[in-house]
């Protein structure tokens, strides 16, 4: 059976089984494996994408529950060759080492960032956000700094001085 | 790692919801935020052949207050819970007890009635449904009925919900202006299932506690009431020694389980001390 979203701003159609995640159809079906498995249990977030404007595990989400909705991969990121102001801000500030988790952390962090532009200032609800994903490389010190610095840069502002 | 073969039905409606249950008989589970559903069925742990996705029926959408009651439907999300905005105290403990429900990317799909549906026996929810009096509103081929929390839960993942009916929603009773509430949780990451955990509301008038209200996570295979503990400090003047009593109660009504990060004994004392904890909290902000 078909299942019809839209996938990175384009409309798509792809051919599931009702037992394809959201994972599967978007790696499988579409080829866009920049989002990535690893525990399929919801635990580590290298799999997390945006539907419908909330960031969500895409291992824990039926294709078919899709039927409709936008989606957003890691792949919607970039325009073209130009990384967006969160890619850049990863590479500055070294918010990656292996880049396993990458893909689910541009993805989480771009979904907050669009809904709070300001969500540096709370560093409690930053700690919070950023525990939902596991990285294993990085101690998360560059990741914090990239999504502040990519928080910063959108709203017009320099790099925090250290 | 694929899920095992399943077929896939969307419900329109509560009522065909229950239509589609009862033609797959005890093939069939409902859908609701798949959070856990599509886990189990991943890791075999549960074996179901027919999903029967509840999020197209949008008479299961609502969160409402309607006669000093709140009611959530079965879609309303972890997320919107944690955004509860309500002139009364209830919403404050939800909103506490929904940032120690795993964490935001799950808490955007995972339903509160699924946690209800799902009764793990560390679930926030279940805990807090138990110590505040929830009813579970279940609709199945002979009709609608109602289970009061202290009759929902049977075991770990077992409750009074037959297997052709829908939770079709819970209902919390308001707490009322004034009353204190507070929420402790002990887990090993964020992110983690508590190892325990508890959650208070009080009400304190003329410098005497009047109310007590106290549900435990993890005390048990079922979400504990720590009825010894309101009896212990209800008419007390809420002080620190009063607290105390009351946390050993608590304690020493818990049937904990051992694991190896958390032996019973370990987690009977945690008990105690969230219990204390989450008292303080309450105490602290009754009027
Ligand atoms: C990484 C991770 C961490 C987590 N941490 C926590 C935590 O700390 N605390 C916590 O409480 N939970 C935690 N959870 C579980 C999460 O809260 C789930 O969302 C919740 O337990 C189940 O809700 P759901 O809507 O996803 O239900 P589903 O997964 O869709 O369903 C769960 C079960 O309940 C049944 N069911 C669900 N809704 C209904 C209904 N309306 N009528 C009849 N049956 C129904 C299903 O058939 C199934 O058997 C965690 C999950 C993950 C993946
Ligand atoms: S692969 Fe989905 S959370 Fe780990
Ligand atoms: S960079 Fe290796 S896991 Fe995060």
């Amino acid at each position: 059976m078909d299942v019809r979203m839209t996938v990175n701003g384009q409309p798509r159609r792809v051919a599931v089984e009702a037992r394809d995640s959201l994972a599967d159809a978007l790696r499988d079906g579409l080829g866009l494996t920049g989002t990535n498995l690893a525990c399929e249990h919801g635990v580590c977030g290298s799999c997390t994408v945006s539907v419908d404007g909330e960031a969500v595990r895409s291992c824990l989400v039926l294709a078919l529950q899709c039927e409709g909705s936008e989606v957003r991969t890691v792949e919607g990121l970039a325009d073209g060759d130009r990384l967006s102001p969160l890619q850049e801000a990863f590479s500055a500030e070294h918010g990656l080492q292996c880049g396993f988790c990458t893909p689910g952390f541009l993805t989480l962090l771009q979904q907050a960032l669009d809904d709070d532009p300001f969500l540096d200032r709370d560093e409690q609800k930053l700690t919070e956000l950023l525990a939902s994903n596991l990285c294993r490389c990085t101690g998360y010190v560059g990741i914090r700094r990239a999504v502040v610095r990519a928080a910063r840069a959108g709203r017009g502002e320099p790099p925090a001085a250290d | 790692m694929k899920l095992p073969p399943i077929s896939y039905r969307r419900a329109g409606s509560a009522d065909e919801a229950v239509a589609l249950l009862a033609e797959s008989g005890d093939d069939a589970a409902v859908l609701a935020g798949g959070q856990s559903l599509l886990l189990e069925l991943r890791y075999g742990d549960v074996r179901r052949g027919v999903l029967v996705d509840l999020a197209g029926a949008a008479d299961l959408a609502g969160l409402a207050v309607a006669d000093g009651e709140l009611r959530l439907g079965a879609l309303v999300r972890h997320a919107a819970v944690e955004r509860l905005e309500l002139d009364d105290p209830l919403a404050r403990l939800l909103r506490r007890a929904a940032a120690y429900v795993a964490h935001p990317p799950i808490r955007a799909r995972g339903t509160f009635a699924g946690s209800l549906a799902w009764a793990h026996p560390a679930a926030e929810w279940c805990a807090l449904a138990r110590a505040l009096d929830a009813r579970m509103t279940v609709r199945g081929p002979a009709g609608e009925r109602e289970v009061a929390a202290e009759d929902w839960f049977r075991g770990p993942h077992r409750t009074q919900r037959a297997p052709d009916e829908v939770l079709t929603a819970v209902t919390l009773p308001l707490l009322g202006a004034g009353a204190g509430v507070g929420f402790a949780e002990l887990r090993r990451t964020s992110g983690s299932f508590a190892l325990a955990a508890a959650g208070c509301a009080v009400h304190v008038a003329a410098g005497r506690v009047t109310r007590a209200r106290i549900g435990l996570a993890n005390a048990a295979g079922v979400p504990v009431r720590a009825a010894e503990a309101e009896a212990a400090l209800v008419g007390s003047d809420g002080s620190p020694d009063a607290v105390r009593a009351a946390a050993d109660a608590a304690a020493a009504a818990a049937d904990p389980a051992s694991e190896p990060h958390c032996s019973a004994e370990y987690r009977r004392h945690a008990l105690g001390v969230l219990t204390a904890r989450a008292l303080t909290e309450a105490l602290g902000e009754a009027a």
